[in-house]
Formats: structure tokens, C-alpha cells, sequence
């Protein structure tokens, strides 16, 4: 039986699950070091999130009547990622609402993978932000001598109750805060190698770094978005901090919060990213100028999600102007002319 | 972008880069292939309107003269490829698709391989418009693939005026050798027939282009080609579609043909290797186009090699001749990335086939693999060498928006090179669907007000 099929005929070998298993892969450093940072409840809080967002999936998958979309892993990324934006001593019930909204809304209400408008980590992570304001806010420092013994008790928080233990010893604000409200400066080999509070995911910046540079060495991702991000924050802040070095440096804006994080595992989420050249240089640019704004001047100390959930939203636009030039565009006005 | 190209041969911007696959037949020279019992000899083997027969069933044919001639400018004449008796003139499937017509001609046994000779043409002599008749006597047309008549090329608007003739030799097609074996084997007829064109054309020089995975042709050439003073030949990268002759004039000249327009508006001709080692062998002796070199290759044959083929002889002689394990399930005439899939083992070789690959049910990569939605990954924007976006066009043609396709996303500048479909993660079959789209966008009624 001879088969008739169109051209091409040879087929490169990445596949959309490859690319989606080395994503995995490139966060299970991150997650190995939150969970040393932070022990047990970090490790139980990514797995309830990540649990939450695929039984989510599976869920509107049944409901729905769709084949089964789990073995694209993407569901999984999403819970880890949303996981790695948690503070340590988060809820573990809140995390689970999290990671459903972030794939009910963030995911299958837009038409599942491939569709949605905006990052959907982020979004579950937007939508426990408003949801929970305290809950979000309470840091807990790593490296805590009981932390493979003991959960962080607002870890195990009852649902539906106020979490115990918010505000006394166990809190320790971030970087940001302590540098936006209380004028203190971690210093940057701490934000670097990671001994800072912070959520669960964002503290070593050189690790994220790391992870982020294997996922674009070995072609599974994109190159542009984070070197634009980086690029754009460290131009930007750096203006900011020659006019008056009273506004923190640009390493300590690279650094600090979860802009490392955001710049290499959630602006790069292709799907509510651009895909033109130019478009994926002015998003990033977006991105950090939004982010620098939100925290120099805005009531938070962290913009990083917002900037992200923004430039998602603005694609559409940034896409319309950044169509690429096509091969003998410029020609034809020129032979144009000439007749 | 990439560091490492500043130290290689140059080449164009996106693209991709593929496995070459050409090891089994390079080293293979060129052999000449028996007549079958019976060829088949469609009348339409080239682009444009189809040649008329002007012979009858019954008749007896000798090999070189002609059987059909060109139905106008937009066509070129058919000679017999083989001595014997016309048994008659039928509908018959081609590889496209359609049934065409075709002359049936039964082979005389053991008939002689020498064509009918005629009286040699000093091309000198000839003025440009003889000249351009001279080519289309010889039923040329573009025998990298295209199948585009040849004269019609060389035809170029008097507004117009020609500097450079460019050799097309980057063969960057995978598996494919024949231009490869051409260049080693038929240096000095290529080189003749490149001076003839130049002339032809008024171009004050020509350059052959080389991919770099073929540096022997690239120094056979240069060892012939002191006698040539403005034939230069150049090295580029290996790396494709660098075959596809605008990205080639843009390497050689660093000259952009405009969108929807042709080279001769940038002052150059492009001819594959092929056709013009053809030109120079044919033009002299008067002869016409009967026989072409066919790369046989794929994991389904025993004997790869190269094989001048009769033309009309069909693919189940051929296949018969070069070790044929039978259980083949996917044939492609043309090569890997852009040719195309035949479904019945009667289908003749035509003029613009330059391969005939043949693949067995192991071998058949990942037919059953799960197509999965665009995830926006831009791998596909980042190797359009003609630098358009088939994600959003993959996007409006999945929702039939074949307007907007066309008038702002550029769906007419794509030729199909395969480069979206190859690096597609979600194995959408994006040529499939710019096809489809394009067809209906051609069928529509033009609403001009």
C-alpha cells in the first residue's frame, strides 16, 4: 500500500512534549533548593499546588468531553511555577484554590493549551494575591533548624479560618520590602546565591539563571524575552539609580524579588508571549519598565506579576506593530518607483 | 546571529539546517538506464499549456524527433525518448495527481541509444531571438524541480537589462545528488553551457553557487575554469532552502528581488545546474531535452545510485532496476522537503524529476504523531527564509480567514519550502494548510470594483 502525504516528508525531532519535559526538568533544581531553603512545607506546598492544577485539568477535560491534554505536561508546569511563586508558610488549601483557578481560568475557560491570553500560573497566583492579601504576604526566613521536622504552622491552616502564626517570630519580610518600607539592602551575594526570604521559587537569582540558561542552550527555549527583560531592567533602573543612587542599584533590582523567575520561567511561557522578533523585544522592555515603575513608585514592593499579566494583555497590540519585514519588501517600493 | 557563522560561507538569514542524507548515492556515478517496453510520455511535463501530439497511433517514432510542439510562447515541444511505434495517446495518472495525456510509445527491443542527430547550430551565429527559439526547440525546461520552460526565463522584458547569470548548484534538497554528479561528471559541457547563456543574455558575468557539503564539484570546477574569465564559482553555506533562487541571488549579490517579482528586475538570471549542463550539450547538436539524470535513493532500494532515465520510463522499471525490495510505502519524486507523493507505480519520470525516493514501513517517520494547538513558540517564524509568521497563519487558516491570510500576513510570498511544517513542535502541517488556502484564494472570483 503506497500512502500519499504532502511535502515536507522529513520532520525535525522536537516535540511539543520534549520541550515540556525539559521545562520540568530545569525547575527541579529551583524545587530542590526551596525545599532545602524551606523543608517539608515547600515540598508539600508544590505538591498540593501542582495536584490541584492537574486534577483541575482532568477535571474540565471529563466535564467537557475533551481527549485527555495531561500528557503535554503542561498542566504540571503550571502547578510547579505557580507553586515556586508562593510564600513558604502559604496555606496548603490556598495553594489548592490557586492552582485551580489557575488552570479553570487561566487555562480551559480560554480553550485549553495554546489558547490562553495570559499566563496561567500567574493568574491563579493574581487571584490569591486579591483573595488572600495576608496570607501572601507572610514570609518566613530559610534555613530554619526544624525545617525537614516541622511544617511552618500557617502551612496547615484549616481552610476557610484566618492562618495562625501570621505576624511574630516566623515572618521575615523580603528583599524588596525591607528595601521599599524599612530602606534596608540585603546584600547582593545573598540575593544571588539565595539566602533571602521569599517566595518559594524566586530566592537564588544565579540558580534560576542557570536553570534558564539550560532550557535556551539546548534549544527548548527562546533566547529574546529574558535577555530583553534583563537588558531593559538594568538600563532602566541604572538611569534611575545614576540621577539619584538613593534608588537601588541595578543588580539589586535583577536580583532581588521574583523578577529572575518571572524573566526566565513565566514571560517565556510562548503561549502568552509574542512570536515576531521585534514583538518579543518591546514585551520584554514592557515587562521590566512596568515592573520598575510598580516598584519604585507603586504601592507594592513586587511588580514582576503584574508587569507579566500586563504585557500578556498588550500582545495583541505589540504584535500589530511588530509584524517582521518580509524577504523583498523594501524592494518593491524601490522597482515601484523606478516604473 | 549566530557567532559561529562569521567563520563559514555565506548564506541567508532563517532557514533551516538538515540531515543531507547524500552519502548513499555522491559517490555514485552516473548510469545510464535501459529503454522500457513502454514509456509513457505525458504531454504535459512542464509548466504552462500542454504540448500537441503531432504524431498518430501506429506511427513509427526514432529517438530525438519530435512528437509534440509547443503550443504557443507558454510552451515547449516533446521529443521521443526512445526508437519504436506509437501504440496510442491516452489519458494517464500523473504525479500531481489529474490524468494528463500521454503518447504510449512501444520500444523497438534492444533499440540503439543514439538519437537522431541534425545539423549542428553554430550558437554564435545566432541572434537573440533565434537563439531563444533554439532554446525552446530543445523542450527545455527548469530540471531542478520547477519544470518552468526555460526560453520563457531567458525572455526577459526589454525594459529590462541583465548583468549576472547565476549557476545553480546548491542542490540543498537532502538525498539528492544528481546536480552533485553533474558538476563532477559534465564539467566542461556546464562551463559551455554557462558562457553560451552569459552570451545569450548579454551578462557581463556569471557565478556558479556551491553549497559547501560539495567542495569537489566546487574544485572541479575551478580546475576547469581558467578558459572562463567571467565565470566565477562561490562557495555558500549548506543550509536550507539555499537552492531557492532568490535567497541565492541575496548571498551571491546581496540583491533582494522584490516580493511577487522576478530576478530579471534585479538584473539576473538564475538557471539550475542541470538545465544548463543540458543547454550545453543539446544547443550545439540541435538536439532535444530525451533523457535526464534521477537520484534513486531511500532505505526501500538495494542499489542507490544515479540513473540517466529515458524520459516516460515508469517509476515500476525503474524501481525494478535498482533493487527494489517491494514492500515500499511512501514514494516521492522530487526531494524530501519538496517534492511530492505518487500513488501508482505507473507513473512515468517527467522532465523536472530529479529524484525518485523510496522508503519502506520502518522507515516512515512519525505518520501517527499527535498534532497538538500552536503554542506560539516562534520556531516557525524564526526559520521562514521568506521572514513571514505561519504561526498567525497557521492560526487564520485553522478559522478560514483566508483574506487576511493573504492581504496582511503575505500568504502569497510563501513557496512552500517546508521549513514551518519541519520544526513545527506541534506537528501542524502548516504547508498543508497555506496550500489549501492558497487554492481558494485562486479559485475565488477577484471582486474588483
Amino acid at each position: 500500500m503506497i500512502e500519499l502525504r504532502t511535502s515536507p516528508h522529513m520532520k525535525g525531532a522536537l516535540s511539543l512534549p520534549q520541550i515540556m519535559r525539559h521545562v520540568i526538568y530545569a525547575l527541579l533544581p529551583i524545587c530542590v533548593f526551596s525545599i532545602y531553603q524551606f523543608g517539608i512545607s515547600a515540598l508539600v506546598l508544590m505538591t498540593v499546588v501542582t495536584l490541584s492544577c492537574v486534577l483541575t485539568e482532568a477535571l474540565f477535560n471529563y466535564l467537557s468531553n475533551k481527549k485527555n491534554s495531561l500528557n503535554d505536561y503542561t498542566a504540571i508546569i503550571t502547578g510547579i511555577l505557580l507553586a515556586l511563586t508562593l510564600p513558604p508558610g502559604f496555606p496548603l488549601w490556598m495553594g489548592a484554590v490557586a492552582g485551580f483557578v489557575a488552570i479553570s481560568m487561566g487555562k480551559t475557560l480560554f480553550g485549553g493549551m495554546g489558547f490562553n491570553l495570559f499566563n496561567p500560573a500567574l493568574l491563579g497566583r493574581a487571584f490569591v494575591q486579591a483573595a488572600f492579601p495576608v496570607a501572601i504576604t507572610s514570609w518566613t526566613p530559610g534555613g530554619m533548624a526544624d525545617r525537614f521536622t516541622q511544617f511552618i504552622p500557617s502551612s496547615l491552616t484549616i481552610p476557610f479560618t484566618a492562618p495562625t502564626n501570621t505576624v511574630d517570630s516566623f515572618s521575615g519580610a523580603t528583599p524588596l520590602a525591607l528595601q521599599k518600607f524599612e530602606a534596608t539592602t540585603t546584600p547582593n551575594s545573598d540575593l544571588i546565591l539565595g539566602f533571602s526570604s521569599g517566595s518559594l521559587g524566586e530566592t537564588s537569582s544565579l540558580l534560576i539563571l542557570l536553570c534558564g540558561a539550560y532550557l535556551i542552550i539546548r534549544g527548548f527555549m527562546g533566547w529574546r524575552i529574558p535577555l530583553s527583560i534583563i537588558v531593559s531592567t538594568i538600563l532602566i533602573s541604572g538611569i534611575f539609580y545614576l540621577m539619584d543612587n538613593t534608588y537601588p542599584s541595578p543588580l539589586f533590582m535583577l536580583t532581588s524579588g521574583g523578577l529572575m523567575l518571572g524573566a526566565l520561567f513565566m514571560a517565556t511561557d510562548p503561549v502568552s508571549a509574542p512570536v515576531t522578533p521585534m514583538g518579543m523585544w518591546l514585551f520584554g522592555f514592557l515587562i521590566a519598565a512596568m515592573t520598575i515603575v510598580i516598584r519604585l513608585f507603586g504601592g507594592l514592593p513586587e511588580g514582576i506579576m503584574y508587569a507579566i499579566l500586563f504585557a500578556n494583555a498588550s500582545v495583541p497590540l505589540i504584535e500589530a506593530i511588530a509584524q517582521p519585514r518580509k524577504f523583498g519588501q523594501v524592494a518593491t517600493k524601490k522597482s515601484g518607483e523606478n516604473k | 546571529m549566530n557567532i559561529l557563522n562569521l567563520f563559514k560561507n555565506k548564506t541567508f538569514s532563517h532557514g533551516i539546517h538538515l540531515p543531507d542524507k547524500k552519502e548513499h548515492t555522491r559517490e555514485q556515478s552516473i548510469r545510464r538506464l535501459h529503454f522500457a517496453p513502454e514509456l509513457i510520455v505525458p504531454l504535459s511535463q512542464h509548466f504552462g499549456a500542454p504540448a500537441k501530439a503531432v504524431v498518430s497511433p501506429g506511427q513509427e517514432v526514432v529517438r530525438g524527433q519530435v512528437i509534440a510542439e509547443a503550443d504557443g510562447f507558454m510552451s515547449v515541444p516533446i521529443h521521443a525518448p526512445a526508437s519504436g511505434v506509437v501504440k496510442e495517446i491516452e489519458l494517464y495518472p500523473t504525479a500531481k495527481g489529474p490524468k494528463t495525456e500521454a503518447i504510449i510509445i512501444k520500444t523497438w527491443p534492444g533499440a540503439s541509444q543514439r538519437a537522431a542527430s541534425f545539423e549542428p547550430v553554430n550558437i554564435a551565429s545566432l541572434s537573440h531571438e533565434q537563439l531563444i527559439q533554439a532554446v525552446q526547440d530543445t523542450g527545455m525546461v527548469g530540471l531542478g524541480g520547477a519544470g518552468f520552460p526555460t526560453h520563457v526565463k531567458l525572455s526577459v522584458p526589454p525594459e529590462y537589462s541583465i548583468d549576472t547569470l547565476v549557476v545553480n548548484g546548491c542542490e540543498c534538497e537532502p538525498y539528492l545528488t544528481t546536480d552533485h554528479r553533474l558538476m563532477l561528471e559534465k564539467t566542461a559541457e556546464l562551463l559551455q553551457g554557462t558562457s553560451m547563456l552569459m552570451n545569450a543574455l548579454g551578462a557581463k558575468q556569471a557565478i556558479i553557487g556551491i553549497e559547501d557539503n560539495k567542495m569537489d564539484a566546487f574544485n572541479a570546477i575551478k580546475s576547469h575554469i581558467s578558459g572562463f574569465e567571467h565565470i566565477q564559482v562561490k562557495a555558500v553555506q549548506t543550509h536550507y532552502p539555499q537552492g531557492s533562487e532568490k535567497l541565492l541571488i541575496k548571498v551571491l549579490l546581496g540583491r533582494e528581488v522584490p516580493s511577487g517579482g522576478f530576478p530579471y528586475q534585479v538584473g539576473v538570471v538564475v538557471q539550475n545546474i542541470a538545465t544548463i549542463t543540458q543547454l550545453g550539450e543539446l544547443l550545439p547538436s540541435n538536439q532535444g531535452l530525451i533523457e535526464r539524470v534521477v537520484t534513486v535513493t531511500g532505505t526501500g532500494v538495494n542499489k542507490p545510485g544515479n540513473y540517466l532515465v529515458p524520459l516516460g520510463t515508469p517509476i515500476r522499471f525503474l524501481l525494478d532496476h535498482v533493487g527494489f525490495s517491494g514492500n515500499a510505502n511512501h514514494l516521492i519524486l522530487g526531494g524530501p522537503m519538496m517534492g511530492s507523493t505518487v500513488a501508482s507505480l505507473d507513473v512515468p519520470i517527467t522532465k523536472p524529476v530529479s529524484g525518485l525516493l523510496v522508503f519502506n514501513e520502518q522507515s516512515v517517520e512519525k505518520v501517527t504523531d499527535e498534532i497538538y494547538p500552536c503554542i506560539k513558540c516562534a520556531r516557525c517564524v524564526d526559520a521562514c527564509p521568506m521572514h513571514l509568521n505561519p504561526s498567525i497563519l497557521g492560526q487564520l487558516a485553522s478559522k478560514r480567514q483566508y483574506e487576511p491570510m493573504m492581504e496582511t500576513f503575505n500568504l502569497m510570498d510563501c513557496f512552500e519550502c517546508g521549513c514551518c511544517s519541519y520544526v513545527c513542535p506541534s506537528n501542524i502541517p502548516l504547508v498543508q494548510y497555506f496550500r489549501i488556502a492558497k487554492s481558494v484564494l485562486r479559485e475565488q472570483p477577484r471582486e474588483e470594483a
